[in-house]
């Protein structure tokens, strides 16, 4: 089996600080990390591999620093790592990036491939559907178990929100990973020593012109467009109330969790 | 020209789902600015039931596709009926619930008309004006006073970002669930329903489901948890933590802990939030009984909401509260949870 | 020189700062208070490779240098200092002995399973009389057909306690003193072969330190490391590499102090500021992270020339002497800098100060470091 993992390179969120003057990320010294649905999606082709035989390619669409991220990959165990990277590129929301990204696979060639389900960043869940859209191949996304696997069709379940559906799909297809679907292994020592040892192969606009879109990627062709950003309201102040009846209590907690939509 | 506000109604097990509801009620909103009908778009087998539902909670029209393949949620068959109602009624704006539904046959169906797509987003509001006209022509806007702003957080919500979709139409979105607000229900308010029927072959269910199953929530681990409900020492004892777990139930919360009652053995270390357990960032952190030692405020400071409860006036906690409770938890605990059951109670049955 | 880390020596050092920050961190309390190692760590080590680092894969090994091995020594040791010495005993006592003195075949049967991660290593050379004297030596070998049969017992055998093989050093000819000390590669799991419980410590609680007996056990000829009499200078090479690995241990205590302290004083209020506005507090801890930066260099001079194949054994002393003042001097302040939580076991720091003191005494103490150093300047 083929697999191609698609990942992203993505700033540790955790880590990132508004600059309380100017109000913009402080991404000075942040590390930057393979997102993390992303990595459990690198395990889990590791996993397959390991039962079907095969390879695992990684690929990630980003600017020349992202080398380190799949380096990453290698260093876990894939055996080729693509850097799809441009000029032209740069900027793409999710349509455009999926229409890149399925440029990039088609000239790899694959049985299967597996996103996570959403980047940290971003946190929009969408570049998994829209590149198998674009490949006109089916996809199953939150996929938290693999049951079965062979060459010509896997069993996952699907997570929704009020339980689950077992599926059987055939391949070539698309799988959006959860945390839950694999436990990543660490890079071994060796593995680093090995990645290193490896090209990383770069697709660029050149490679891919023919078969994309060309008005609608980067930024200028990408459908949606940032209107402005803008930091969350600083926390203020809160407030102590006291003497309170256990009704009146109740009703300001209530109240509190319904303004901050919690409940 | 594009026209109608259209929300795709999500529904699980031949029910409509709270975020349907919830959009139908934001795209009346949307309406007092764009004038457009709310078209809500239901999918489903044997649905007609539903209908009148959408009708009481502000829909003008409801477009029904039922169909046996529809019955459970699969990627290409709901893919290809709303690309079917998006190419037939060309809409201006078209909402999903950005749930694990919505967040998948949304990109599908926008990477299929060639269109943007915002995810997960938090406000929407139409452009007013000039000022905002002008921006939006100047970013290629080809009908500025039609506009969506779509608001969203991104960087784990450090950041807002609004964005629009200025050349491609429907502008859509997907909208987190809980956010909006249903408007009162109307039960002598009606609409017109469209049947929209679609040829649906073998092929287009490119999927076998092969089994269905319904599961309760799991324990999750406090670093991963949306809401936290923590005692301290001002639980009592162990015992008295069955108010902390029963406040958690409600809420569908996670219990967490101060460092006392680990020590005490009240509870099992892995619940311990603070500088020598676990640091979070729950959506609501609820502070019970807990006085705020700096040790475990360090880990806890970073919580989006954090509500407490304590007898002690001068409690550090409240420092670090955005609203705090001079009383016994004892005392508020049960009531409370009794109210969170009875809310969420009435915002299910609709 | 321009003192910075390759490319993959960063990612390698990402890998074991995460994977201590998440396997080790957590239970390295418990481990210390237990005073038991976990054995679901040591396969957990095994399989991210800790256990052969700077060893070639031809033989099994991992392929990486000298450098990134004391980069893993460090980020363990920042978190816990008995994980930094079950690796070191493994890799620089029991394995570089084979590497560097092994035969072909020994390398092959002997040594790759060490650093392939499915066996684990220890170094037997300190005797309850021997000890910066190894002249003292008691334990013997003596040849029988086949076969050398070794009597006595060892002390301090890190490891020990779940080890597969020990390098043991003894007499093969008693008339001879240390030029009739040998090396033999012993199967613990042989007949004869006795380990005591763990020794109780003061610090380095959760790492294996038992007594080894030796009853008459019986090692095949092919386990003698080079020829009879070799064993004093290959035990004394087989140091030389390892405080090059307790140097970087002390330099990651050290430096796991100073992280600790660094948070704490950012978040606890005396006198109502937070403690880190206070001058003393900010000139304590550039003193300390001046001290652990000047180590890590000696460190990393000691790794590179050994990697480059040059002679080491005074740098490496000159690291393991200094660094190892320096974690007793950080922790202490770090200790300090805590207060009375400093001094509680809830709070990692008090660990590291009662781990720090064993790095002043083992693998030579801190007097036999003067000794090599001052004899390398001729003194």
């Amino acid at each position: 089996m083929k697999i191609i993992v698609c990942i992203k390179q993505v700033p540790d969120t955790v880590e990132v600080k508004i600059d309380p003057k100017t109000g913009t990320l402080i991404r000075d010294g942040v590390p930057s990390i393979i997102n993390y649905d992303d990595k459990t999606g690198i395990e889990a082709a590791l996993q397959l591999k390991e039962q079907l035989g095969g390879t695992v390619t990684v690929v990630s669409m980003g600017p020349p620093q992202a080398e380190v991220a799949l380096r990453e990959a290698l260093a876990m165990g894939c055996d080729d790592a693509y850097l799809v990277s441009a000029r032209e590129f740069g900027g793409s929301d999710t349509y455009a990036t999926s229409g890149i990204l399925a440029g990039a696979v088609k000239t790899i060639g694959y049985d299967m491939i597996i996103t996570g389900r959403q980047a940290i960043d971003g946190d929009t869940a969408q570049v998994g559907p829209q590149l198998a859209e674009k490949l006109s191949i089916p996809q199953v996304s939150y996929v938290e178990e693999v049951f079965e696997a062979t060459e010509e069709y896997v069993v996952v379940k699907r997570q929704f929100e009020s339980g689950y559906h077992k599926v059987k799909i055939q391949t070539p297809c698309l799988l959006t990973a959860i945390a839950e679907l694999a436990e990543p292994r660490y890079m071994s020592v060796r593995g680093i020593v090995e990645a290193y040892e490896k090209e990383i192969k770069t697709i660029g606009f050149e490679d891919i012109k023919d078969g994309l879109e060309l008005d609608m990627i980067g930024l200028k062709g990408s459908p949606t467009n940032v209107y402005q950003s803008f930091t969350k309201e600083l926390k203020g102040a809160g407030t102590v109330l006291k003497d309170l009846s256990v009704e009146e209590a109740v009703a300001a907690i209530i109240q509190k969790m319904e303004d901050k939509f919690i409940i | 020209m594009s026209k109608g506000i259209f929300v795709v109604i999500e529904q699980v097990n031949g029910k409509v789902q709270n975020v349907g509801l919830e959009l139908v009620g934001e795209s009346t909103r949307l309406k007092e600015d764009l004038k457009d009908d709310v078209v809500a778009v239901l999918l489903g087998h044997n649905m007609e039931s539903q209908v009148d539902k959408l009708f009481h909670y502000g829909a003008d029209k409801v477009i029904l596709v039922d169909d046996a393949m529809l019955e459970n949620y699969a990627t290409e068959p709901y893919t290809k009926a709303i690309t079917a109602i998006v190419n037939e009624y060309d809409p201006e704006i078209m909402l999903f619930g950005a749930s694990s539904i919505g967040r998948d046959v949304a990109p599908r169906v926008a990477s299929r008309v060639k269109t943007g797509l915002v995810a997960d987003t938090t406000g929407l509001r139409m452009a007013k004006t000039e000022a905002e006209f002008a921006k939006e022509a100047s970013m290629g806007c080809t009908d500025p006073t039609r506009a969506l702003l779509m608001t969203r957080p991104a960087f784990g919500g450090n950041i807002m970002a609004t964005l629009m979709c200025p050349r491609t139409k429907p502008q859509m979105a997907t909208v987190r669930p809980g956010v909006m607000k249903r408007i009162e229900k109307d039960t002598t308010k009606t609409g017109e329903l469209i049947k929209f029927p679609i040829e649906f072959t073998a092929a287009d269910m490119n999927i076998e489901i092969l089994d269905v199953v319904k599961a309760d929530k799991k324990s999750v681990d406090l670093t991963e948890a949306t809401m936290i409900v923590s005692g301290g020492r001002g639980v009592g004892n162990a015992e008295g933590f069955s108010y902390i777990r029963d406040m958690a139930d409600a809420l569908g919360a996670e219990v967490g802990s101060s460092r006392a009652c680990v020590d005490a053995q009240w509870i099992e270390k892995d619940r311990q939030v603070g500088q020598t357990g676990k640091t979070v960032r729950p959506l609501l952190y609820m502070a019970c009984g807990i006085s705020g030692a700096i040790q475990h405020v360090a880990g806890m400071e970073n919580s989006e909401v954090v509500i407490s409860i304590n007898k002690n006036e001068s409690a550090p906690i409240f420092e670090v509260s955005d609203l705090g409770i001079v009383g016994d938890l004892k005392v508020i605990l049960p009531k409370l949870a009794e109210a969170v059951r009875k809310y969420k109670e009435a915002k299910a049955s609709n | 020189m321009d003192f910075k880390l390759t490319k993959p020596q960063l990612l390698q050092q990402e890998l074991f700062r995460k994977f201590a920050e998440t396997e080790i961190k957590p239970i390295a309390k418990d481990m210390d208070e237990a005073e038991e190692y976990s054995l679901d760590l040591v396969a957990k080590l095994q399989k991210a490779g800790m256990f052969g680092i700077p060893y070639s894969r031809e033989y099994g090994g991992q392929g990486a240098d000298v450098l990134t091995y004391t980069l893993a020594m460090e980020e363990v040791s920042k978190v816990d200092a008995s994980t930094g010495i079950t690796m070191s005993v493994h890799t620089s006592l029991c394995c570089s002995c084979i590497d560097q003195f092994g035969s072909e075949e020994q390398k092959h049967t002997h040594m790759r399973p060490l650093i392939d991660g499915t066996a684990i290593g220890c170094y037997g050379l300190t005797e309850p009389g021997a000890g910066t004297d190894a002249g003292g030596c008691q334990t013997v070998a003596v040849l029988d057909g086949d076969n050398y049969i070794i009597n006595g017992s060892k002390v301090f055998t890190t490891n020990s306690g779940f080890a597969d093989t020990c390098i043991v050093f003894a007499l093969t000819d008693k008339s001879k003193g240390l030029r009739g000390l040998s090396a033999f590669i012993v199967d613990l799991h042989s007949e004869g072969v006795t380990v005591s419980a763990n020794i109780e410590r003061m610090g380095i609680r959760a790492a294996s330190n038992c007594e080894v007996i030796y009853e008459n056990v019986s090692v095949p000829v092919a386990n003698l490391i080079g020829k009879e009499g070799m064993g004093f200078k290959i035990a004394m090479v087989a140091l030389d590499g390892g405080r090059i690995g307790i140097g970087a241990q002390s330099v990651g205590i050290a430096q796991g102090a100073i992280d600790e302290a660094l948070k704490y004083v950012k978040e606890r209020k005396q006198f109502g500021k937070t403690i880190n506005k206070f001058q003393n507090t900010q000139f304590k801890l550039a003193e300390c992270q001046t001290k652990v930066d000047a180590a890590r260099l000696m460190v990393w001079r000691a790794a590179v020339a050994k990697d480059n194949h040059e002679a080491y054994s005074k740098e490496a002393a000159m690291c393991k002497l200094f660094g190892s003042e320096v974690a007793n001097e950080v922790t202490r302040v770090c200790v300090q800098l805590l207060g009375g939580y400093g001094y509680c076991r809830e709070y990692p720091v008090e660990r590291a100060m009662r781990d720090a003191k064993i790095t002043e005494i083992y693998e030579g103490t801190s007097e036999a470091m003067k000794m090599v150093i001052s004899g390398a300047m001729k003194v």
